[in-house]
């Protein structure tokens, strides 16, 4: 508590919910906003305004976007046949910023999990399956996490687009700049079972 | 107050930023429940997914509290599964059965054991299907509902035992069914003795250990469904065999 108007109480407390801020945090951004109000604090509240207003799921992969199908969908040149399904749309923006692939996407919406109840029917499969049957798509990449709710995810798929498509997904090993004394056994032995030929 | 134990990881749920509330099924502690501050770290990740093997810590100020885990990993069982759709199904349903089916803060030092050597067998020994099986087999013996499967019920003979009763969980002889043979359960040679790892009799096992959790196990758990991962491992294991 402060001895802030009510106003700029409630907003603090609004600013306390976003991830990474708490109550002591969001009081400093915001007493920053209001310092900077012509700069910064108004131009916010505007870009914000308007993207309550217009942003949304994309109807075809699930992305966020601000039209009914969003730029990857609708660029003609990402039609190459490949599809890489991701379980959220940070994933998506983590794959977008490597660069590397050029065709679209699916977003899942989550993955499989028996303690949260999540079964088939709650994720976005059937319609990845119709779009699997109607963009001519001849790989579906799965880029799910290496966890064991995420790989559940990945062979569930997998069975289900068995004999309609070639299934792959990404490999799971060292990462770059990665020393082996420093890595869990886990990861290296999913490493040594994915080895290559040098 | 404070205690060390070795334990399974069997659920692992996101609690605020960076914190989870983590289950394991621990030796001496039975499934036991405690938060885990920065269980989204790069380190401590890795070491909550379910079935590896851990070292944990618990500290509370009551023992009635919640109380917080320290967590040190052991064995990553994970990594060995992920590759394999049976193992990980598998690794699944053991996990998501224990969870389900046990109380909490209570120990079953046998049931741990035997999970213990069953999810290593898991992706390493061939014969895991049938230790998978005897394992839900024990687990319905430990909770009170073990099957008796060493004579006829109606006979009290032991010799061509082909069934088991739905109702009773008692096997029965060939030649004693008669005309009830189609309302009983199957009883593969596989469920009677450790030796013998046919997959289509294991496959038909899981049906009958199924009805068993599904008829008396879960509604003594007041009415539960069953795990999804159970049936998904039960379906998948069907559809290979």
């Amino acid at each position: 508590m402060t001895d802030a108007p009510k106003e700029i109480e409630t907003l603090i407390e609004m600013m306390a919910k976003l991830p990474g801020l708490g109550p002591r945090s969001a009081r400093r951004a915001v007493l920053h906003l209001i310092k900077k109000r012509g700069v910064l604090m108004t131009p916010l509240a505007d870009t914000m305004h308007t993207v309550a207003a217009t942003a949304r799921e994309c109807l075809n992969c699930a992305n966020i976007s601000v039209a009914d199908i969003c730029p990857i969908c609708a660029a003609e040149k990402r039609s190459n046949g490949e599809i890489c399904v991701v379980e959220d749309v940070a994933d998506l923006w983590a794959m977008e910023r490597a660069g590397v692939f050029k065709g679209r996407y699916h977003v899942l919406g989550g993955t499989l999990s028996a303690l949260d109840a999540i079964g088939p029917a709650d994720l976005r499969i059937p319609k990845l399956i119709d779009r699997v049957e109607t963009e001519n798509i001849t790989e579906v990449i799965l880029a799910l996490n290496a966890t064991i709710d995420g790989q559940t995810t990945a062979h569930y798929i997998a069975d289900q687009l068995e004999h309609r498509v070639s299934v792959t997904s990404l490999a799971q090993g060292v990462p770059i700049g990665g020393e082996l004394d420093y890595l869990d056994d886990g990861t290296i032995t999913a490493a040594l079972k994915a080895r290559k030929k040098v | 107050m404070d205690w060390q134990d070795t334990g399974v990881v069997l659920t692992t749920r996101r609690h605020g930023e960076s914190s989870a509330i983590l289950e394991v099924f621990t030796e001496t502690h039975g499934r036991h429940a405690g938060v885990v501050r920065g269980a989204t770290s790069r380190k401590v990740a890795p070491a909550l997914q379910p079935g590896t093997q851990v070292a944990v810590v618990w500290r509370a100020r009551l023992e009635s509290h919640l109380g917080a885990f320290t967590v040190e990993p052991i064995r990553s069982r994970a990594a060995a599964v992920m590759s394999g759709r049976q193992e990980l199904a598998a690794l699944n349903a053991v996990t998501a059965l224990l969870t389900f089916a046990l109380p909490e803060r209570q120990a079953h030092p046998r049931l741990y054991a035997q999970s213990i050597t069953l999810l290593d067998m898991i992706g390493e020994a061939e014969v895991w299907p049938l230790a998978y099986l005897h394992w839900e087999l024990a687990l319905l013996d430990e909770l009170g509902f073990g099957l008796d499967l060493t004579s006829c019920a109606v006979t009290g003979g032991n010799d061509r035992l082909a069934y088991v009763s739905p109702r009773t969980g008692r096997a029965v002889s060939a030649s004693a069914a008669g005309e009830w043979a189609d309302r009983l359960l199957p009883l593969p040679a596989c469920l009677l003795s450790v030796e013998t790892a046919d997959l289509s009799g294991v496959a038909e096992a899981l049906r009958t250990t199924g009805h068993f959790l599904n008829t008396r196990l879960a509604p003594a758990l007041g009415d539960r469904p069953l795990p999804a991962a159970r049936q998904r491992f039960a379906d998948l294991f069907g559809r290979r065999a």
